[in-house]
């Protein structure tokens, strides 16, 4: 009883306010990361160097006036947040966070669950999120967001291609579908799979930016062309449930990466037994600090540059990364074949 | 007991979801029941122990085609609902047609199964919990013919496509 309902139902109210905290701080960390890029000081009044920044926020939007425009289709228009959130956070459940902790003397394995199918569930989990936006965009019955919706719609299923294609080269490297065992494949090969798949991580990055809508591939959402795009009628609560989704897909793409590329919560150089001393770091601490360094990332790259044109975007999404990722599982389908002889 | 409850109940929502599919007047709302349909369709999947075609009913049905369809219905824009055809006895008939074919077809399987039950599908095999590597040796192996055959038509359907879009090649 303990185990099967308990234990997995505190482990997934700590995953889901650790993350909506972190979103909280990562919108401030965004700001302060352009601040400083843009020699700016960012958000400084609300405490300390501006550090209660989010709860105003989160207070302001808790506060201001919910509009639902008259000619809106009312029950898709309340539906389309809620579709874009909750995908976003169903996805987390396969996350690995960290090794298997013992609390109390009971071995705890510091995920919800570990799916046989776990990467394939992700890719399932995410391809449902894209009808939240397109819905949002055509329930809203106004010219902008209707336009911002496809974009959005066709940048996803677009890029979805490619971000799949990049998991099968990795589940061809680790010979498993599973989270878990996609990490425990990178300790016994002794290796990150950044160093196997370099050419994957590079399109995995590419398209990940695109997949949760992020500078340099922001159109759906483009200011200059589309006001605000499929977000454009919403407002208070709904509108910061679109915000909280952007930012949770973030944390998500993030933490795939860091599992499938660059060890989860492994410690760097596990093999190595001089460096023993890393042990004294929690599974999960690394799992947190490389989360996080890919996420700055993402805000590195928005403050670093401008927006790609939309045949541009697709351009790139069909033309160079879907090829490559399809010539990157042939080759290390082969490299695979050739080794076990 | 509490499997033949769960059974029946993903079933009352499929059959719900898909009779709100046919009757709703928006081809939005329409297209929407079809997703959740297709989300119960994969819980059912899932809960017979097949969770690889669970995910796959989710990515390929509910992700991929039907979100196509949301995009033809969006750029077409119906703000009216279909008309009914002007035939209404033509329409009649070709109902009477489709049902009685469907009644023969349920008629003829109920038959087959009393007449030899069990005859006419390979002895299933006994199934891992584990079963997304079982489900590709089988793909590759026993069924190989049918898969490539597949991903054959899958092909001319994609170069079919292209040749309609852009005639002028």
């Amino acid at each position: 009883m303990i185990d099967l309902l308990v234990i997995p139902l505190i482990k997934i109210v700590i995953v889901l306010t650790g993350v909506l905290i972190t979103v909280m701080y990562l919108v401030l960390l965004e700001r302060k990361v352009q601040a400083w890029v843009q020699t700016r000081l960012g958000p400084m009044r609300v405490g300390p160097h501006g550090v209660l920044q989010p709860v105003a926020d989160v207070l302001k939007l808790f506060v201001k006036e919910d509009i639902t425009p008259v000619r809106a289709d009312k029950s898709v228009f309340m539906l389309a947040p809620i579709i874009v959130l909750v995908p976003a956070l169903v996805a987390l459940a396969v996350i690995p966070f960290g090794d298997t902790v013992s609390i109390f003397g009971k071995p705890v394995p510091l995920y919800i669950a570990d799916l046989n199918i776990g990467l394939l569930y992700v890719v399932a989990v995410a391809s449902i999120g894209v009808y939240g936006i397109i819905l949002a965009g055509w329930s809203s019955n106004s010219k902008y967001p209707l336009l911002g919706g496809l974009r959005s719609s066709a940048q996803l299923i677009s890029y979805e291609l490619a971000v799949t294609l990049t998991f099968v080269s990795v589940v061809l490297a680790s010979g498993s579908l599973s989270m878990v065992d996609i990490i425990t494949a990178q300790k016994t090969n002794g290796v990150w799979f950044a160093f196997v798949q370099p050419v994957a991580l590079f399109i995995y990055t590419v398209a990940a930016l695109a997949e949760t809508n992020r500078a340099p591939f922001d159109l759906p959402e483009a200011e200059q062309e589309l006001v605000a795009g499929f977000h454009t009628e919403y407002s208070g609560m709904r509108f910061a449930l679109f915000f909280l989704a952007e930012y949770a897909n973030m944390i998500v793409v993030s933490a795939i990466a860091t599992t499938l590329f660059f060890g989860g919560w492994l410690r760097p150089f596990p093999n190595v037994t001089m460096l023993w001393f890393l042990d004294y770091v929690p599974s999960w601490m690394w799992f947190v600090v490389k989360t996080f360094l890919v996420l700055y990332l993402f805000l590195w790259i928005r403050a670093t540059l401008p927006r790609y044109r939309y045949d541009q975007l697709m351009r790139i999404g069909w033309k160079l990364l879907i090829p490559l990722a399809i010539a990157n599982i042939i080759v290390t389908a082969a490299v695979k074949v050739a080794l076990s002889y | 007991m509490g499997q033949a409850l769960a059974f029946y109940t993903l079933a009352a929502f499929i059959l719900g979801f898909g009779v709100l599919v046919i009757t709703a007047r928006n081809t939005v709302h329409s297209i929407m029941f079809l997703v959740a349909d297709f989300l119960f369709i994969a819980a059912l999947y899932a809960f017979q122990g097949a969770p690889f075609v669970a995910v796959i009913q989710v990515v390929v049905y509910a992700g991929g085609i039907v979100v196509l369809y949301l995009f033809v219905v969006m750029l077409v824009d119906l703000k009216r609902p279909p008309e009914a055809h002007q035939d209404r006895r033509r329409r009649g008939r070709l109902g009477m047609v489709v049902s009685l074919v469907v009644l023969a077809e349920l008629v003829a399987i109920a038959a087959y199964k009393y007449v030899s039950p069990g005859a006419g599908l390979p002895a299933a095999r006994p199934l891992e919990p584990d079963n997304v590597a079982q489900v590709g040796m089988l793909l590759y192996t026993d069924y190989l013919v049918p898969f490539e055959l597949a991903s054959m038509l899958l092909l001319v359907a994609m170069v079919g496509a292209i040749v309609l879009a852009r005639r002028e090649l």
